[in-house]
């Protein structure tokens, strides 16, 4: 996990079982085994009244280790976009009591904590967990085009074209950390690429 | 030097009984102009000059933050109490002068919350009959279970029930009713806040359950003015400003440091702000704390004390203060 710089760039936790009848946990990829090492320490009967919505992503990989959990439900996704409206429905219809687990990429925690903020729990109230790639949703200060899976730095939008310095800067609002113009001064001045977020 | 409670010179204009145990008292002020603006929640420190004594004890406004024409709060009688509230009951008659401090709130309503479930017992109402109107005022999502006594003690519970009808439930000691906490607790929609006033019992149940039963601390507020206890004498060494003073019986440690012309900072004066939290230099004794804002770790450690509402009893006291 990348260190603090500014005061509005996440800090991710470790899942932790919180007290509650009802659990609901959004993951990807390698978030799986984020849930797995909290089943660990789960008392009995935690996933009785748990639902997990997972995103395995390209591999295909820890669907079986989440399905020996025995959750009350289990549902697998493509992308966040076919589980959101799975997701809003779920926070609609929820009470107070009903915990939220993030776990994975910290543009699927993001966009999760979004939906879930709009739903009416504080972020502080959720429990998040990084895992796996570093890659950022960016948004463009100057288009305001979100560009997904952003690893280079600079970046360039993927709407208006502009190379974007990716800052650390970050809206939960948004879910995304802020792309400022790198080169407004010279457009002709090119900085080399990074992979700074693999 | 009390932070943040610049004083207001306000006359009493009216005193109301309520019912056998509660009086309400109006202030307005003496130039004739409008109070400060405040919210839902917030309390007022009430200075209450009786002779040579000079109590200070907060209440909770509970007028509608609408009107600043005035600022209205009840007080409860407690005849075993320090006296402050036997002071008002006996001794505070319209035209009366007085000065209260500037509205503080300690225990405001978080307006992000998409439902407010309030929970009051007793005189706990107080603060809600603020919060309610504020609430009612601006579309606000709320409901109020009031526990109270009697019928003939629930104060304001006809008030309430002309103004928001169904929202407020109310609950009778004598009928035996009682608040399904662990149903309503668990029926609220996502989005809640929790919000509870009333005797320490209370309060402590609805936080234990909630937190039991998965309410996420943020999302559950409390308020618990503790009074200031009487107590034993005991003597008490300022080091810093190299005075030793006597804590009477009827004082608070606070009232007593500030008699012998110390001026610590203050805000709430009843246990919960933190403001006046002091350094213990040393001690030979034992401990009363009251507060509501040190941990149980710094309440073994004997390192502090909240003098507003906590006492000492033992041979040697010394604060850096």
């Amino acid at each position: 996990m990348a260190a603090k710089t500014i005061i509005s760039r996440p800090i991710y936790g470790t899942l932790s079982p919180q007290p509650g009848k009802h659990h609901l946990f959004v993951a990807d990829a390698e978030g799986a085994l984020a849930i797995v090492d909290m089943a660990k320490t789960a008392p009995p009967g935690f996933f009785d009244g748990a639902e997990i919505v997972f995103i395995p992503g390209s591999g295909g990989q820890h669907i079986a280790a989440l399905e020996a959990l025995k959750s009350a439900q289990f549902h697998v996704a493509p992308s966040f976009a076919s589980l959101l409206p799975r997701l809003k429905q779920t926070l609609a219809n929820a009470h107070m009591g009903m915990r939220l687990y993030l776990a994975g990429t910290e543009g699927l925690i993001g966009q999760a904590m979004q939906v879930a903020l709009e739903a009416g729990i504080d972020h502080t109230s959720m429990q998040t967990e990084h895992r796996g790639s570093l890659a950022r949703r960016m948004q463009c200060v100057h288009c305001k085009g979100i560009t997904e899976n952003v690893t280079t730095q600079p970046a360039t939008c993927a709407h208006c074209g502009l190379l974007l310095l990716v800052r650390d800067h970050y809206s939960r609002r948004l879910a995304a950390f802020q792309g400022v113009c790198i080169n407004a001064e010279d457009p002709s001045e090119i900085p080399p690429k990074e992979e700074a977020f693999p | 030097m009390s932070t943040g409670t610049t004083k207001l010179d306000v006359v009493v204009s009216d005193v109301v009984p309520v019912n056998d145990l509660v009086t309400r008292f109006h202030f307005r002020r003496r130039d004739g102009g409008l109070l400060p603006t405040f919210s839902g929640g917030a309390h007022v420190v009430v200075e209450m000059r009786d002779g040579e004594l000079t109590r200070l004890n907060p209440y909770s406004l509970m007028g509608s933050p609408l009107d600043t024409s005035e600022y209205t709060i009840s007080v409860r009688r407690d005849d075993l109490g320090r006296g402050g509230s036997l002071f008002m009951h006996r001794s505070v008659k319209p035209g009366l002068e007085m000065v209260v401090s500037y509205p503080v709130n300690l225990f405001s309503l978080d307006l992000r919350a998409k439902k407010h479930l309030m929970l009051a017992g007793g005189i706990g109402i107080t603060p809600f009959m603020a919060q309610t109107a504020q609430l009612a005022g601006s579309g606000g999502n709320f409901e109020l279970h009031y526990t109270c006594r009697t019928a003939s003690l629930g104060t304001y519970a006809d008030v309430l029930q002309q103004r928001h009808g169904n929202r407020i439930r109310l609950y009778h000691d004598d009928r035996d009713e009682r608040i399904e906490l662990d149903r309503l607790l668990s029926s609220q929609p996502l989005g809640t806040h929790l919000y509870v006033c009333g005797p320490a019992g209370m309060i402590n149940w609805v936080r234990d359950r909630a937190a039991s039963l998965g309410w996420p601390t943020e999302t559950v507020h409390y308020e618990h003015f503790a009074a200031p206890q009487p107590g034993l004498p005991f003597d008490v060494t300022l080091a810093v400003s190299g005075k030793t003073i006597r804590v009477g019986e009827q004082q608070s440690l606070l009232e007593a440091i500030e008699a012998a012309g110390v001026d610590p900072p203050y805000l709430c004066r009843g246990g919960v702000c933190g403001q006046c939290e002091t350094n213990v230099i040393s001690y030979d004794g034992k401990f009363i704390h009251n507060d509501h804002w040190l941990s149980e770790e710094d309440h073994r450690s004997g390192c502090k004390i909240m003098p507003c509402v906590s006492r000492f009893e033992g041979k040697s006291l010394v604060l850096e203060r």
